[in-house]
């Protein structure tokens, strides 16, 4: 258990660093200078040159890597060229909106598709799984930019129960925050429904079909009850894997929604420093958001051989 | 006991599956589910499957001869016939620039098929061969290429996409290759799992015993067995290729305007008050998309049923 463990972190690291490698060099590939932007009209040979000096532009790529891993280590993401504000600064204001979105959509896509896997596997193959099991489908087969216009054309169109854009801090105003995010999540959650619902489903119906079922049937107890006291447990451990990867996948993978939506997290940020070339920001949120995917995969992954014996067994 | 999923011959499922794999998570996790008692194995993949190919098969042709078709121009400007529902002229109506719908939907058809049918054919050749090659291998070849499918994994597709896109420009090719690129780290886990399921089956030692040299066994004894699984994820593939343009198309980061794309109708379709002064602009692609992912979805569900990996072992 314990070389497990540390053959994981040693993969955790060496992977971190490639990705690092791999961020750092896509941006410095961007085409386009970071200085016309700040110059403007001031755009002399000169002062593009004191500019690129000062920005640390004027080194060699190796060096521009080693000074900014080295600041990263220490907590220090760099500024934006643009504005002066902190990357971490920025990081930390995007970052728990996209936290927000992914429990709240995730949470949703849990409560629908727990119990609704539940009902289905209680009789497989009658008229309940049937019509879920399709349902999935259709849902999977729906992108989530279809999901969200026809969201925003129904509930803040139509009967202006929800905002259509904007986002407001949980800070400001809870009711009004929980009211920003709620056609987003319902976005995001809806393919989360479909994967997670027919995940479980499979799992349960494997489960039951195992001899400590049959045993606990034989003792009189009812389907209910099984499924929910005995089966489910050892069934939810490909539905953790699947939240793990879209959880993980959701930091920068949640953009779509957050630019139709107007909130302004991680993968909609993403966007917007990539189209102002400001090199640091990119880097810093990239790196974040890969971080992020590949701890949550990592997490996921020991939760697995913590709960289920056997993994550990192989 | 009964194979698991987790079983570590297998790789665990989270470093299976990338981002957007949702619906091959569900694969994975399906392919595990015994039969249930008084469940008959189908013998054929069932009329739906034909149906379905039967489909996409038609849709495809539709695109490919979209140059030879009795179609109007995709960006002919129809002004005596502007924002108009279905008629005989139109037959889906046009849009708020007087453009076909008919027409604009099948050209931008092309553009997300071939990206998707491209783009995963590249990386099926490209991710298969590394996997077929690597879950055969395995050692120290295996762990490289293993490690580095994860890092591409685990880099937001986001920022490479459009980092390529800013450096390289759009033309449909180069989406292509940039698509193929993402897809092939997937293609890879996916194949190299399953070739390890394969690899040291009896017939496989029996090759083995008998003399058989590596390219005989890859080609003669595993890649047979793999090719149906390999299918099946590629189908799934395509429709998370589909998915992922029409979602960058619907941003303005797909193929440039004025060429039309699925997803671009839709944006457009939305802009404007289009939604509520015509709302097919909106409602023929989307419906498009819907049928597509839909027939892709239950082909690869039906082969991945008829050549379940793990019926064959039993």
């Amino acid at each position: 258990m314990g070389r497990y463990v540390v053959t994981r972190l040693v993969q955790l690291v060496a992977i971190t660093f490639l990705i690092s490698v791999l961020v750092f060099l896509l941006v410095h590939l961007l085409p386009g200078d970071p200085t016309l932007a700040i110059l403007g009209p001031n755009d002399t040979p000169t002062a593009r040159h004191e500019l690129l000096a000062q920005l640390g532009l004027d080194k060699s790529l190796l060096q521009q890597y080693w000074i900014w891993i080295r600041n990263v280590f220490s907590g220090n993401f760099g500024k934006s060229f643009l504005t002066g504000q902190t990357v971490a600064n920025a990081i930390a204001v995007a970052l728990p909106i996209d936290i927000e979105l992914i429990i709240v959509s995730q949470a949703m896509a849990v409560i629908v598709a727990v119990p609704l896997a539940l009902l289905a596997a209680r009789r497989p193959n009658r008229l309940l799984d049937r019509i879920a099991t399709t349902g999935s489908f259709g849902m999977l087969s729906i992108p989530t930019f279809v999901v969200a216009v026809l969201l925003v054309l129904v509930f803040a169109v139509q009967i202006h129960a929800f905002p259509a854009t904007g986002y407001v801090r949980f800070t400001t105003d809870p009711a009004q925050n929980l009211r920003s995010v709620v056609l987003p999540s319902i976005a995001l959650a809806f393919g989360s429904i479909a994967v997670y619902y027919r995940l479980l489903r499979a799992d349960l119906i494997a489960t039951m079909q195992e001899d400590y079922i049959t045993m606990a049937r034989s003792k009189g107890l009812s389907t209910t009850f099984i499924l929910v006291r005995h089966a489910l447990r050892p069934s939810s451990f490909t539905l953790l894997a699947g939240a793990g990867i879209s959880i993980g996948s959701l930091f920068t993978g949640a953009f779509v929604v957050e630019v139709l939506f107007q909130l302004p997290g991680l993968g909609y940020q993403l966007v917007n420093a990539i189209y102002a070339r400001d090199y640091l920001m990119v880097q810093g949120m990239a790196l974040v958001a890969a971080v992020g995917y590949v701890v949550i995969n990592f997490v996921v992954d020991f939760l697995l051989t913590v709960l289920d014996p056997r993994v550990r067994r192989a | 006991m009964p194979e698991h999923p987790f079983s570590e011959d297998l790789v665990a499922p989270t470093e299976l599956l990338g981002a957007d794999a949702g619906s091959e998570a569900v694969i994975v996790a399906e392919a595990a589910a015994p039969r249930l008692p008084g469940e008959t194995r189908r013998r054929g993949l069932g009329w739906l499957f034909w149906v379905c190919l039967a489909w996409v098969a038609l849709l495809a042709l539709a695109a490919l001869l979209a140059p030879v078709l009795p179609l109007k121009a995709p960006n002919f400007q129809d002004y005596t016939a502007v924002s108009r529902g279905p008629s005989i002229h139109h037959l889906l109506g046009t849009d708020d620039l007087g453009r076909d719908l008919l027409s604009r939907i099948v050209w931008g058809s092309r553009v997300s098929l071939i990206i998707g049918f491209a783009s995963v054919g590249i990386g099926l050749l490209v991710g298969g061969s590394f996997g077929l090659f690597a879950g055969f291998r395995g050692g120290p070849a295996d762990s490289v290429l293993n490690a580095g499918s994860f890092v591409l994994l685990a880099f937001p597709p986001l920022l490479a996409i459009m980092v390529i896109e800013a450096f390289w420009g759009r033309t449909l090719w180069k989406l292509v290759l940039m698509f193929a690129l993402i897809a092939t780290p997937q293609l890879f886990r996916v194949i190299r799992a399953t070739t390890l399921s394969f690899a040291n089956r009896e017939f496989v030692v029996a090759a083995r015993t008998m003399g058989a040299r590596t390219n005989r066994i890859l080609l003669r004894e595993l890649l047979p067995n793999v090719v149906p699984a390999a299918i099946s994820f590629a189908l799934l593939g395509v429709a998370i290729a589909i998915i992922v343009e029409g979602s960058l198309a619907f941003l303005g980061l797909s193929i440039q305007l004025p060429v039309a794309s699925l997803g671009n109708i839709v944006n457009q379709g939305v802009q404007n008050d289009n939604l509520q002064l015509n709302p097919y602009i909106a409602l023929w692609p989307a419906l498009y998309i819907f049928l597509l992912l839909t027939s892709l979805n239950l082909m690869a569900d039906r082969l991945r049923s008829r050549f379940d990996v793990r019926d064959v072992k039993l």
